[in-house]
């Protein structure tokens, strides 16, 4: 058989189509290449200039400065061990409420069910939550970020279907066996549900490790600062490290440099991300079938 | 008689499974009481004198004060309508393109490519709001590298009137990507054999897409509605803190950030409490009538 000439219908849906996906796809790459290539250049090449291939005005100055500077590496530290509590208490917390709420003759779902979603669409809102955490003398601790939000029922609701997914004849086998509930999940259900595990891990870190709003608010010693914090005093407030450009003499020479550590400053947090986005892409296709199934 | 032996029921139920209640639910029924109850009670501070010594039950009632004090100020519109615009206007641009990215990505043939641009547009989801917010004034500023292409020093982040667009299209760049995901897959998982189908009975690819492609993805199309319809009025205090600057506050000020700036800066709990429940309680009736909306044209189906 002779291949069909495609109609032309079909050649301008696929000039129009392949045009505009490659035009998002160059949106994403240009900014990002252009802040990592940015990074590299001396500071008054890149104000006079912007970026250039001529690698002999390639310097790595600002990163040495990051580099050098404590705050970047007291947040770095906070925010690993914001991110790993965080993720281990709430998943925790939810894989482990999900499993009786995905049982069909738990006695009292109903009644779950509705204390918890009324909270996904209601809530104290600001001032209320503040109070409750500085009356409970969390400000200035761990806690104050990790316990409000640890249980999260949106990800219990992904975690409750995935187990619902799993023939309960399991649990009645492992039940014959004499088996607890306790025993059940751990031995039985919990190497089954791995990829569901990891997808909600994988949320909170990467939520965690983004937020800047609750350690704003919640954490004032500049010691606990996350990472995020000290970037935004660098990125959104324009106030450097005192650290980092305390040897330039002259207003103007510090301000060239102060936008240039801007751009390593970003490259240098997203180290993390850019070592770990491998490891999640073989997860986004699990995830993304799990988050398709109608809560 | 039956409803006591019922009840003796499901008591036996409870007792024979204990673990379920006591080490399953119960740590989540605690911190959900705690963190997110208590606030709820909390919430009388809106209608209340606070007095940190006396505390929240033994402040003065003031009535609607607030809501009066809130309602009858100048303010309120604006930072009323701000909020609504910045949502309204993200959701009409922002959600239609995620569901473009995922209808053209479909009909990539060659796998690989695919996987690439997938991984790429995906990746800007893990980027942080501060980051991102970071590389926008970057290349907006008056000496970067989008006014050293235009030839201009315009200040965008001084602009009110650019907020709107920088907020939005910046969300999109963000967000679309990963936004594309869950339409990717309702369609790999549907709509193989039935294009086949279609492509047998001569069916050109809007052809196609019109009668395969958009039936498969209808249901996601509407619940991703509803969710980020009912959502409105909780639009994110972090990015729209973080692009804020003085000068284009007109724009920028949206009730999330008037609720901290009152509430946290100015200490003005009351009132800021008043306004978050103003916020609050739109946003509750926008779900409800959004899902009643979406539900009665979708056959009766809504979330």
């Amino acid at each position: 058989m002779r291949a069909r000439r495609k109609p032309f219908a079909d050649q301008v849906f696929y000039f129009i189509g392949y045009f505009l996906l490659g035009m998002f796809t160059l949106a994403i790459i240009i900014p990002i290449f252009y802040v990592l290539v940015a990074s590299f250049m001396d500071p008054t090449v890149l104000q006079n200039k912007g970026i250039t291939f001529d690698f002999s005005k390639w310097s790595t100055d600002a990163y040495r400065r990051v580099f050098e500077n404590r705050m970047i590496w007291v947040g770095f530290r906070n925010s690993i061990i914001y991110s790993v509590s965080f993720t281990i208490v709430s998943v925790g917390v939810t894989v482990l409420a999900a499993y009786p709420m995905s049982k069909k003759d738990l006695v009292g779902k109903k009644i779950f069910n509705t204390f918890f979603i009324i909270t996904m669409f209601f809530g104290g809102g600001l001032v209320p939550t503040y109070l409750l955490i500085s009356n409970l003398n969390m400000l200035d601790s761990i806690w104050a970020i990790i316990l409000p939000n640890a249980f999260n029922v949106w990800n219990m609701i992904l975690a409750r279907t995935y187990y619902q997914s799993i023939p309960a004849e399991l649990r009645e086998a492992s039940s014959m066996d004499g088996a607890s509930e306790i025993v059940h999940f751990f031995k039985i259900l919990f190497p089954i549900c791995k990829p569901i595990i990891a997808v909600l891990a994988l949320y909170q870190f990467v939520g965690m490790w983004n937020s800047y709003f609750d350690p704003m608010i919640y954490l004032n010693n500049a010691e606990m600062q996350p990472l995020q914090l000290v970037l935004r005093s660098i990125l959104i407030q324009n106030t450097p490290e005192p650290g980092m450009i305390a040897d330039i003499e002259g207003l103007a020479e510090m301000a060239k440099i102060a936008e240039l550590l801007k751009y390593s400053t970003i490259v240098v947090s997203s180290i993390p991300l850019l070592i770990m986005y491998p490891f999640f892409q073989k997860y986004f296709d699990k995830g993304i079938m799990v988050g398709s199934v109608k809560g | 008689m039956k409803k006591n032996h019922c009840s003796n029921k499901r008591l036996q139920y409870v007792k024979k499974n204990w673990q379920l209640y006591i080490f399953f639910l119960l740590p989540a029924v605690v911190l959900t009481f705690i963190f997110k109850y208590i606030p709820m009670g909390g919430i009388l501070i809106a209608f209340k004198d606070y007095n940190a010594f006396k505390g929240i039950l033994g402040s003065e009632w003031v009535g609607l004060k607030y809501f009066e004090r809130f309602i009858s100020s100048p303010d309120f519109m604006r930072y009323l309508l701000n909020t609504l615009k910045l949502s309204l206007f993200g959701l009409l641009w922002g959600f239609p393109v995620p569901i473009l990215l995922a209808l053209i990505l479909n009909r990539v043939r060659r796998e690989g490519i695919k996987r690439k641009i997938q991984l790429l547009i995906y990746l800007p989801n893990f980027i942080s709001v501060i980051v991102l917010c970071g590389m926008v004034k970057i290349f907006l500023s008056p000496v970067g590298p989008v006014n050293s292409f235009l030839g201009t020093s315009t200040d965008f982040m001084s602009m009110p009137e650019a907020f709107r667009t920088i907020y939005i299209a910046s969300g999109i760049w963000q967000g679309a990507g990963w936004g594309s995901i869950l339409y990717t897959a309702a369609l790999s998982n549907s709509s193989q054999e039935l294009t086949e189908a279609a492509v047998v009975d001569g069916a050109n690819v809007f052809q196609q897409i019109w009668h395969v492609d958009l039936p498969a993805i209808k249901n996601v199309i509407v619940i991703q509605f509803i969710l980020q319809a009912g959502n409105i009025m909780s639009i994110g205090f972090e990015k729209a803190y973080a692009l804020q600057t003085d000068m284009n506050i007109p724009a920028s000020e949206i009730l999330a950030t008037y609720v901290y700036k009152i509430g946290l800066l100015n200490g003005d709990y009351g009132f800021s409490t008043a306004v978050g429940l103003f916020n609050s309680i739109i946003n509750v009736i926008l779900l409800v009538f959004v899902n009643k909306v979406v539900s009665k044209l979708n056959d009766g189906q809504g979330i």
